[in-house]
């Protein structure tokens, strides 16, 4: 045990633990509490049952009501352990409560109904999980059209922006012709230009365009992006010249240079922007709510904050459905992480 | 996947190769930067252009031609106050709310979320067990879209929620968190930070880490204290990471929408309601859709924002040039 702790309390320099090494892993533990926390206790809630979901104060693991079917009945009979009263010690199910009353049977003995107030009773609980938060979603809600819009659009949006942005960068890393610069200005003076402070503008010509609705309304006006141009033309001013001018001696066309040499040579940049193109398009949700209205084009965001008005209290779903609204990216996250973080400090984000 | 762009990259390359015997390789560029410069051309810089005749045009029709010419009208309508700090004294009185709201927000936001990246960032560079993954802890609510995170919050501070069920417990009692205005905004701030501060602290970490440590050694050498060299060498260094990292806080916190929206839709009342949801709200949301109201507004955001960007261009100067 000692040496355990030996272990444990030691630094890589050899020495022990100064205080303020304590501080910082208090510091740490905490972090964990706050950032996991939160997440944790969503998944929990999401396996509960709408009756648990009201329990206070609630409880950490999802509990279900033991219940058990008896002769005569149809239904189910939720189980209760008497706490006080004549019946005390006993197991009984009940069969509806009146008021401070209910009228309770003994399973074994289902022919006598007995009467007893509520609190001298308490439900017999186990541990279990409520799925059903999770097959309902598929059976009452379009949740599989939401999902599908979601992916449609992350798809198309990451692969057109990764098509039409490495092309831009290739055409400012590798060719030296007049206006480049001002064309390299106009790149940067776009990041002056974020969505949100064009949205009226860019309402007009989406819906002229004839896309108001339409999920190529929210995939195409965010293709270009100054972000991914720079980053990839960055990555292609690295790959020398000489590649292409052998390829240019064996006849090679431009475009082959292109998608052959350039391409598969910038793919660690490539990779990079796609990640953050899929986390962009997945989250988006400014935009997708000004051009998708009708709710069989909601993306997975936009169901969830519609739902969040229109289910108030039915929590149950709506936590399943936010799980599952998180569970790709934390996916990617889990897979990415190392590339996510490069990408994420070199670009300094949108 | 690839066997299906292959062919198509084929029949791309029959036009491209004849657009280059035409033009010759260097006018190829062009041919190449296209479709990106009609793209920002027609949802960049377009939108910036309309942006000022849907300004000076009253009405709800979405169509130009039909919107009647107002002059200054709305940017009057927007600025027509007796007392700026009061908006009740303001015609637009839902504007002046949000653009103080807003001030507020990004104020305390950026402020506790540089404080604490710092922090983070300071501690993960020291010489800690499982560094990568204390990382990661921090920074995942990044990835979490502005719904989910809304949702995550809300369900924690319901009225019955965990929060009050650990308050009752310890006999401070429950509040109606997302019914009082002031805590409202206040975990408007909260959340934001929450879910943002990982992606700061990434930055400011890797600039701790391009820092040289020769410099650390030195300040050994001469039995500089800890403290000593956090305040004289490592601050001091950080200072240009630190000014790129409060410009970027500040650009994405004027433009906070998502998240908070989700979260309280800009209530109680309109205790959080943000600049951008104003510009949504006369725009997009109710009839009559204002769209000359939402785009002066939008006008005024740009014009802080373009000023933040120069900023953060400048302070970024040696990456884009060349």
């Amino acid at each position: 045990m000692a040496r355990v702790w030996a272990f444990l309390t030691n630094t890589r320099g050899g020495a022990r633990l100064h205080w303020t090494d304590w501080a910082s892993y208090a510091y740490l533990t905490l972090g964990i509490f706050l950032m996991f926390g939160p997440v944790v206790w969503l998944v929990m809630s999401s396996f509960k049952t709408e009756a648990d979901l009201q329990r206070y104060p609630p409880t950490f693991l999802p509990y279900q009501q033991e219940t058990v079917m008896v002769d005569g009945y149809d239904d189910p009979l939720p189980l209760f352990l008497m706490t006080g009263g004549e019946y005390e010690g006993q197991v009984l199910a009940q069969l509806r409560r009146v008021g401070l009353q209910a009228q309770m049977i003994d399973p074994e003995n289902p022919t006598e109904r007995l009467r007893v107030t509520i609190d001298q009773r308490e439900p017999v609980d186990r541990i279990a999980l409520a799925t059903e938060n999770y097959t309902d979603l598929f059976e009452r809600f379009s949740f599989l059209r939401y999902f599908w819009n979601s992916t449609f659009i992350t798809i198309m949006a990451t692969a057109l922006m990764l098509l039409v942005n490495s092309m831009a960068a290739f055409a400012l890393s590798k060719y030296e012709f007049r206006g480049r610069t001002t064309v390299l200005l106009l790149v940067i003076s776009t990041l002056m230009i974020p969505q949100t402070v064009v949205l009226v503008p860019l309402f007009l010509i989406v819906t002229e365009l004839g896309l108001f609705n339409s999920l190529w309304g929210v995939i195409i006006p965010g293709a270009a992006t100054p972000t991914g141009v720079f980053l990839l033309r960055q990555y292609m001013l690295t790959i020398p010249d000489e590649i292409l001018d052998a390829a240019r001696m064996d006849k090679a066309s431009e475009w082959k240079i292109y998608w052959r040499i350039i391409l598969p040579l910038s793919a660690p940049a490539i990779a990079v922007l796609a990640i953050l193109a899929i986390m962009w398009r997945w989250n988006d949700f400014l935009w997708p709510l000004i051009v998708l209205t009708q709710s069989e084009n909601f993306t997975l965001q936009l169901a969830l904050n519609s739902f969040q008005g229109e289910l108030q209290t039915d929590w149950s779903s709506l936590l399943a459905m936010t799980v599952l609204t998180l569970l790709p990216i934390a996916c990617v996250f889990m897979f990415l992480q190392k590339y996510i973080a490069t990408g994420i400090a070199s670009t300094g984000g949108k | 996947m690839l066997s299906l762009i292959s062919p198509l990259m084929r029949i791309v390359e029959i036009p491209m190769l004849a657009l280059q015997r035409l033009l010759g390789m260097n006018k190829l560029a062009w041919v190449f930067l296209a479709p990106n410069l009609v793209l920002f051309g027609l949802f960049a810089f377009l939108p910036v252009i309309l942006n000022f005749s849907y300004a000076t045009t009253g009405g709800d029709n979405v169509l130009l031609a039909d919107r009647p010419d107002v002059g200054l009208r709305n940017f009057v309508q927007l600025t027509d106050c007796t007392n700026h700090f009061d908006p009740n004294s303001c015609r637009e009185d839902k504007f002046w709310r949000a653009v103080w709201n807003t001030t507020w927000f990004v104020t305390l936001q950026v402020g506790f979320m540089v404080g604490f990246s710092l922090l983070t960032a300071l501690i993960l560079n020291r010489d800690i067990r499982a560094r990568g993954f204390f990382r990661a802890v921090f920074f995942f609510p990044v990835l979490l879209s502005p719904v989910v995170v809304a949702l995550i919050w809300k369900w924690i501070l319901q009225r019955e929620g965990v929060l009050n069920a650990f308050l009752d417990w310890t006999g401070a009692g429950g509040i109606n968190w997302l019914v009082d205005a002031g805590w409202a905004f206040a975990w408007s701030v909260f959340i934001s930070v929450w879910a943002h501060m990982g992606f700061y602290t990434l930055i400011l970490l890797a600039g701790l880490q391009a820092i040289p440590r020769d410099v650390y050694e030195a300040a050994i050498m001469d039995r500089a204290s800890p403290w000593r060299s956090l305040t004289r060498i490592t601050l001091p260094l950080l200072a240009p990471t630190m000014l790129v990292v409060l410009v970027l806080a500040l650009i994405k916190g004027v433009q906070t929408f998502d998240e908070v929206y989700a979260f309280t839709g800009g209530g109680p009342g309109t205790a959080t309601t943000f600049i951008i949801q104003y510009i949504y709200e006369r725009g997009f949301a109710g009839a009559p859709r204002l769209f000359g109201l939402a785009a002066a507004a939008s006008l005024l955001v740009a014009l802080v924002l373009i000023l933040l960007t120069l900023v953060q261009l400048w302070l970024n100067r040696r990456n884009v040039d060349g």
